[in-house]
């Protein structure tokens, strides 16, 4: 991180300066071939001035003290000429000072070298391609260490640093006019912050052969059934209707309409909060940027308020928006320190991190055991969902029937569709912490300009009832 | 002076290569005004400069890439750009021969500018909040020039420059009641822009009407061009891509058979008529156009260097991800102005919205209307449509359903800016569309 030079901006109110260094390495190995090896270096500095009623900010990869000087000029200049058409008055905003550190698990590990890391992907690759229908295979890791250091006119000074590992398996098998996917825990759905023993967790090396198996298994399956029936959703596609369904309807930058023209607005106001039933009494969701190895934990979000662990739905009714401190006061309420941006070149927006569903008290084979007809899904694979983040359909990558209590055969192309302001209301079963799996996803898309940032879900399996459920093409 | 820098990059890069080596560079850079509108007021207004190149390393069949951003300070970026040359050739030495690579035969410079000159951001602002003054007005302005760059040790240069500006707006009536335009191009018209907005605001009326509820089932329907390019960027997403087709994991990999789309539709690459630079990261140039469906039959596909080399086919200068960055689709004979009469009942819709597959390999996707979607009933605009999800397959939808293709094309610019401002754009006629099943 550069030294700072004395910093003056005239006529402004406040000022930070948000610096962020990233380096990363991306690993591939595609049909056992190794692909080439790509590493990224890239710093900047974001910084942002309120002045005269005013709010502008300014982007550059010249951490000079030149071009610091210049960001910050040219980010007083935008604040000064749009004050006065701004939507908020900036004199009402909060000018943080804080002060810490952050660091990620085992971030003074020692990490693979190219070659090791090829290695271990070679592996896998060749336990995935095992059969002549798996036509496509790939095994991949990318690994970022990412520096972010906040400084604000009031004195705040925060430094983090991070290790994001993304790991990722897929195959696709064809036979006889059908193709079929699987991956391990969906496109990019393994991602953590800490070590190899990231890897270790979702028992990455020796993953190609279940996937594979899977996969062709998947081939002669039936379609999935049509009807209304139980469900029970594993890990890794509750982590994906947590996100679309609960997640972004509860930003607050989305409810005070500044995605309208984009990603969207909101079914979810202002006066639901602290009345309104999300949810059965069995739902409990949680902003918690403390659990360590979660891909969005963080000690401060990228306006400098401190983060913690927070109720957004308790027993099923809404208690709190995800709203960073300027939209708090835009707002009048409460919210979290959720105030994020992708990167140096972006101004923070209202984003998830991490947001979790809390586990229950059943034991898988008790939340298969309460299911009279259903079907259990795996592995998001497809999402959709309408601009108020109300009407969904989502598919998976794999399927079993359920009946009279038992796991049965596997089915293909699972589908269910719903209404967010009524689908976690049937929520009937909530697996316990053996069921959890700490999942995210780093391609979590929003903003003018458009931001891409990662976010994590920790989620246990689940159960609802009378879900509209189909298959595919006959 | 960008292009000056770049140029003395290359020169370092050639200069630090030792023996048996080769290396290409690539080039990307933007400064951008960006101003975020909500309420009819200025949310987040700022300036965004950013610079990269991508050097990689050859040597034999061996090769790495590294991705630096630039500060703009010669010296400090030169030194970075040796400095990754060197990691890059420590790293060469434990990586195996990539049996994929392929490297360009020719030398095809090429240079291509275009700034016509664009008025102050803040002007533009002012412009638009005025015209839709008394509006609640949700948009976002991105304007400034983009750059992209190639160059490699054999002497190959290339240089893509344009300053364009992209405007895109919606005006709210109430909830996700809503009417959405756009104005972008290279030249800027205080009173194109106007105009733009006032037809906007008249479409406004429209949805303030009571709203109609429409129960699930098959309704005729009016795709407009914006509408279609949903479609096509779901298509995006591997459907024309080589390798996708060749692992039948493209949702048309059916069309390799004997499935087809009516035999009015005609899709291609059109990069001579489009905004993407004619050359790819590769260094390869790109034809002006390539033919992907013709009669309503897949007649060819997007082939990066990679996979021509793996499936041995002809590569035609597609990127990486074999993902279309011009596509066009032919015009029909239905002129835009008799569409909601050729229509006659049905639904009129002018976005679509987060469209996803259902079941890929039937290419049988699903999403949601958006914005202005009215109910016509004998070619007249009864009511706006509360929000449907449509979930059918491209095969019905361009085959066996397709009514008519509008005479009339829109060329849509790329407006997403995930991490930089996209150089692609889509031209599009309308489809009508003789049944389209919604489910929710």
């Amino acid at each position: 991180m550069p030294t700072l030079p004395a910093i003056q901006v005239a006529d402004a109110d406040y000022w930070s300066l948000r610096f962020v260094e990233a380096r990363s390495a991306s690993y591939t190995v595609r049909r056992n071939v190794p692909q080439p090896l790509a590493l990224a270096t890239n710093a900047g500095v974001m910084a942002t001035v309120y002045a005269a009623g005013g709010y502008g900010y300014a982007a550059t990869p010249d951490t000079s003290d030149a071009g610091v000087r210049g960001a910050l000029d040219r980010a007083a200049a935008w604040a000064k000429t749009t004050a006065r058409v701004a939507l908020e008055d900036s004199r009402r905003l909060p000018r943080p000072a804080p002060q810490g550190e952050y660091a990620s698990p085992s971030l003074a590990s020692k990490m693979p070298s190219a070659a090791e890391w090829y290695d271990l992907l070679e592996h896998a690759s060749r336990l995935a391609g095992c059969d002549a229908r798996i036509v496509d295979w790939e095994a991949l890791v990318d690994v970022r260490e990412e520096t972010h250091r906040l400084v604000t006119s009031e004195g705040g000074d925060v430094v983090q640093r991070f290790r994001f590992i993304f790991p990722s398996q897929s195959v696709t098998a064809h036979a006889d006019g059908v193709t079929q996917q699987r991956s391990l825990n969906g496109y990019r759905g393994i991602c953590q912050q800490g070590g190899l023993e990231v890897l270790a967790r979702f028992g990455f090396e020796d993953a190609g052969t279940r996937i594979a198996t899977e996969a062709l298994e998947l081939l002669a399956a039936p379609n999935c059934p049509s009807g209304r029936m139980d469900v029970l959703l594993a890990p890794d596609q509750v982590v994906l209707q947590i996100h679309e369904s609960i997640g972004h309807p509860l930003e607050l930058d989305r409810i005070l309409g500044d995605e309208r023209n984009f990603a969207g607005t909101s079914f979810v106001t202002l006066d639901m909060f602290g009345t309104y039933r999300y949810g059965s009494p069995l739902l409990n969701i949680t902003f918690d940027p403390t659990r360590p190895e979660e891909l969005a934990s963080y000690a401060y979000d990228d306006e400098g308020s401190r983060a913690e662990k927070t109720y957004l739905i308790r027993d099923g009714i809404l208690e709190r928006p995800l709203g960073g401190a300027i939209s708090q006061v835009r707002a009048g309420m409460p919210g979290v320190a959720n105030a994020r941006a992708d990167g140096w070149n972006r101004p923070p927006i209202d984003r998830m991190a991490n947001l979790n569903l809390e586990p229950g008290d059943a034991t898988f084979d008790e939340l298969v055991a309460g299911i009279e007809h259903g079907v259990m899904m795996q592995t998001n694979s497809s999402w959709s969902i309408d601009d108020s983040r109300n009407k969904f359909q989502f598919g998976c990558e794999r399927a079993r029937l359920i009946e009279n209590g038992k796991l049965g055969a596997v089915v293909r192309n699972p589908n269910y569709r719903g209404i967010s302001a009524q689908f976690w209301r049937s929520l009937a079963r909530v697996g316990d912490a053996d069921t959890v799996r700490v999942l995210g996803t780093p391609f979590c898309g929003k903003g003018e300009p458009s931001q891409s940032i990662r976010v994590g879900h920790a989620s246990p399996a689940c159960v609802f009832t009378g879900v509209d459920v189909f298959g595919g093409e006959p | 002076m960008l292009e000056a820098h770049f140029e003395s990059l290359a020169r370092v890069a050639d200069g630090a290569l030792c023996a048996g080596e080769i290396h290409t560079l690539t080039f990307a850079a933007e400064a951008t005004h960006f101003v975020r509108m909500n309420r009819g007021k200025v949310r987040q207004p700022g300036h965004v400069e950013q610079r990269e190149v991508t050097v990689r390393l050859v040597r034999g069949a061996r090769h790495a890439s590294h991705r630096l951003s630039l500060s703009g300070d010669s010296r400090q970026d030169e030194a970075r750009l040796v400095d990754a040359m060197s990691g890059l050739r420590e790293a060469l030495a434990a990586l195996p021969e990539d049996p994929h690579l392929l490297l360009p035969q020719r030398v095809e410079s090429s240079r291509s500018v275009r700034d016509d000159g664009l008025p102050d951001a803040a002007v533009m602002i002012d412009t638009l909040l005025d015209a839709a003054r008394g509006h609640d007005l949700v948009g976002m302005l991105a304007s400034g020039p983009v750059y992209r760059g190639f160059a490699d040790s054999r002497g190959q240069r290339n240089w893509h420059a344009t300053t364009a500006f992209n405007l895109q707006w919606s005006l709210h009536h109430r909830a996700d009641k809503a009417v959405r335009a756009s104005y972008s191009g290279f030249a800027w018209r205080d009173d194109e822009a106007r105009e733009r907005v006032a037809r906007t605001v008249d479409e406004l009326a429209l949805i303030t009407r009571p709203p109609k509820v429409l129960a699930p089932g098959k309704y005729r329907a009016l795709l407009r061009p914006a509408a279609m390019q949903e479609i096509v960027e779901l298509l995006q997403w591997d459907a024309f891509s080589a390798r996708a087709l060749e692992t039948m994991q493209s949702p048309l990999a059916r069309m390799r058979n004997d499935a087809r789309l009516d035999p009015r539709v005609d899709i291609c690459e059109d990069i001579a008529h489009g905004v993407a630079p004619r050359f790819q990261a590769d260094g390869f140039a790109r034809p002006p156009e390539v033919a992907l469906v013709a009669d309503g039959r897949l007649v060819g596909a997007l082939v990066s260097p990679r996979t021509a080399r793996e499936f041995d086919l002809a590569t035609n200068g597609a990127n990486s991800g074999e993902s279309p960055e011009a596509l066009a689709m032919a015009a029909g004979e239905l002129a835009t102005q008799d569409a909601l009469a050729a229509l006659d009942t049905g639904l009129a819709v002018a976005n679509l919205w987060y469209l996803n597959y259902s079941d890929r390999p039937a290419c049988r996707m699903t999403g949601m209307t958006r914005f202005a979607t009215f109910w016509v009933e004998r070619g007249e605009i009864v009511a706006p449509v509360d929000v449907m999800r449509f979930d059918d397959t491209l095969f019905r939808m361009l085959g066996s359903n397709l009514e008519a293709l509008t005479r009339e094309r829109e060329m849509l610019l790329e407006a997403n800016t995930y991490g930089e401002r996209v150089l692609a754009s889509a031209t599009l006629p309308g489809a009508l569309l003789g049944e389209l099943n919604f489910t929710l």
